[in-house]
């Protein structure tokens, strides 16, 4: 059974000039962990923000629990949970006011839930009368994470949760959606980082607005035509250098640090055949 | 309504959490009542004026005592040449030269009548016309002085009272005033931010994207600002009456009626504000800019409104504070009823419904 339809969604802004998502249709499986991957700008959060109810579809039509985004968004709007891209919860609030405020605001209350937040709030609940804004970044992704929870929603949006946040936080992060995962919840996330994307049950590339492939991770890399190489070295200016004037070479990237310890000093080279 | 509690209290920890709100909240209307009672006023007190006694007789001694009595005037005696005091006029040191001609006593007693000449700084035409009447006021004092001894075979004798103020006070007049724009400014902004910031800091998108229903946040933002106003008027009556010594002649449950009617226009008008614009920036421009000028001009505190043209006194009725100033005028300083404010109130009362509409129909329950 499939909890999220689109079905060719397009959505434009300022008057059809800038197309943001053009033609795309994918379904989420119930109990899924479907990634959305693509570079900024890609139209990930424009999909997110259709599939929230937040913006109206210029064609297409999507549905999540059978419900339609436009006709049934009130519906939807019960059922849905939604962590946006950027932090969006009350800087000036406590951590334990935030979380009580969202409960109330869905008709619950943080004790009927508390038992599918619990393994995230204990790792924040030594803080929990901070002000969420003076909160380090993978604590506000906790937090926020715990309010889009606290109504045990059927799907969980995530637009990009763990842009900003340190590399030790972001495999935490990853883990606790694991485990929502597993209690059931169908969860779509989006995010830039290509690591990211192996953590997912089924991924779809997208790019400037269209989809250009839907498949599991593992069969997206063995798809792939060429061979990938990481090269280390501890004067990275130099190697990109070489590598660059190398013709067998097609491209290669800097990636990680360039200037903090030697392990980072790593490169991926796309080498042809 | 669990919801809308809990909304209301998330209002309130926002408005004491934050001591910048807090300050204009309390810190404005205090300003602007000490402000307006102590430092701005349009009485006119001790003007510097300069007496060229040519006379030194007893005439002349008579006028320029009564006047050095008057606390309008702080009085130069000096003997200054006319081309002197024009000097002195351009310099800004003096607003007003009286001139006693020699021989002045003389003149009365034989030739039964005298010239004295004022002379006043009319650049500044408000003054200039205040003064010389004072001036005119301790003259005519005088010369009926003189009639008594020697009756004029007729007489008209104009008996002025000033009702409702009659030590002519500023405050009387500003008060009001201060009270029409605070109470709109403050409502207006405090709303109009409050909304927006939602929008800025993405919680509005958490929001949108719940069970909640748009019309129950766009009045529970209301409410915390609707309490804190009534606590800012309680406030301005409290400074005003004992510290401006304002009359209150009227009811204070009405007042306090009328005053919770305006502050529903304003937080109406805010929440209007709030939904067409996208940053908090732009709010506050739009409720500083754009009612800060259009009240103080059009509320009638500072200009009359019937000396103005016919188009501005059109423009003038669809500022709320004009209608709100005629009512606290009518009730706290001549004491009347509401059959008295029932029109202006009808007014506030249908300008709210308006803008309550428009709001609603406005509030977009999607991003874009």
């Amino acid at each position: 059974m499939n909890d999220v339809t689109l079905t060719n969604i397009k959505k434009t802004y300022n008057k059809g000039e800038v197309v943001a998502v053009s033609d795309v249709s994918f379904q989420v499986e119930q109990g899924e962990l479907f990634g959305l991957i693509g570079p900024d700008g890609a139209g990930k959060t424009s999909i997110f923000r259709v599939l929230t109810t937040l913006l109206l579809p210029d064609g297409g039509s999507a549905s999540e629990n059978g419900f339609d985004v436009v006709k049934d968004y009130k519906e939807i709007r019960k059922r849905v949970g939604y962590m946006p891209g950027k932090f969006s919860l009350y800087q000036d609030l406590t951590v334990e006011e935030n979380l009580n405020f969202f409960a109330t605001i869905f008709n619950t209350t943080v004790e009927a839930n508390y038992d599918l937040i619990k393994e995230i709030y204990v790792q924040i609940e030594p803080f929990k009368k901070r002000r969420a804004g003076k909160l380090s970044g993978g604590m506000k992704q906790k937090l926020a994470l715990c309010c889009a929870l606290i109504h045990r929603p059927t799907v969980l949006f995530l637009d990009e949760p763990t842009t900003g946040v340190d590399t030790v936080s972001r495999k935490e992060f990853w883990e606790m959606l694991k485990r929502l995962n597993e209690q059931g919840i169908t969860i779509l996330v989006s995010t830039p980082y290509m690591d990211e994307a192996t953590l997912c049950e089924r991924i779809a590339l997208i790019q400037d607005g269209k989809i250009l492939s839907i498949d599991t991770p593992e069969n997206i890399t063995k798809q792939y035509p060429s061979k990938l190489y990481a090269i280390k070295a501890s004067r990275m200016s130099a190697l990109l250098h070489d590598l660059r004037g190398n013709e067998n070479i097609s491209s290669c990237y800097a990636f990680g640090s360039t200037t903090t310890s030697h392990l980072n000093m790593k490169m991926i080279v796309l080498k042809q055949n | 309504m669990k919801q809308f509690t809990s909304f209301v209290r998330k209002e309130f920890y926002h408005v004491f959490r934050d001591p910048k709100i807090l300050l204009i909240l309390f810190g404005m209307p205090i300003l602007l009542i000490v402000l307006f009672g102590f430092a701005l006023t349009n009485e006119i007190k001790n003007s510097n004026i300069v007496v060229c006694d040519f006379a030194k007789d007893a005439a002349s001694q008579r006028i320029i005592n009564e006047l050095a009595v008057s606390n309008n005037f702080s009085i130069d005696k000096s003997v200054l040449s006319h081309h002197q005091i024009e000097e002195a006029f351009k310099s800004g040191k003096i607003q007003l030269a009286i001139v006693f001609p020699a021989n002045l006593n003389d003149d009365l007693l034989h030739l039964n009548k005298a010239q004295i000449q004022i002379i006043a700084d009319a650049s500044d035409p408000n003054t200039a016309s205040t003064l010389t009447s004072y001036v005119n006021n301790i003259v005519n004092g005088y010369q009926n002085e003189l009639m008594v001894n020697n009756k004029a075979p007729y007489q008209i004798i104009s008996e002025i009272r000033m009702l409702y103020n009659p030590e002519l006070k500023g405050a009387t007049n500003f008060v009001p005033g201060v009270m029409a724009l605070v109470l709109l400014l403050v409502c207006v902004l405090m709303t109009s931010v409050s909304i927006v910031r939602e929008k800025e800091l993405g919680t509005m998108e958490v929001l949108l994207v719940s069970p909640f229903n748009p019309f129950i946040v766009i009045i529970a933002k209301a409410v915390p600002y609707f309490f804190l106003s009534m606590v800012n008027l309680t406030l301005i009556l409290i400074l005003s009456v004992f510290l401006l010594g304002m009359p209150f002649k009227g009811s204070v449950l009405l007042l306090f009626a009328v005053s919770s009617l305006l502050i529903l226009t304003a937080l109406s008008l805010g929440l209007l504000i709030s939904n067409s614009t996208n940053s908090q920036q732009s709010a506050m421009l739009i409720s500083l800019m754009g009612m800060l000028i259009p009240v103080m001009m059009f509320t009638g505190f500072l200009f009359p409104l019937e000396n103005m043209p016919m188009p501005l006194q059109v423009i003038a009725n669809i500022v709320p504070s004009k209608w709100y100033y005629i009512i606290v005028k009518s009730i706290m300083i001549k004491g009347l009823g509401f059959s008295a404010i029932w029109k202006e109130t009808l007014i506030l009362f249908s300008m709210t419904a308006v803008l309550l509409t428009i709001s609603f129909k406005k509030f977009k329950i999607r991003l874009a």
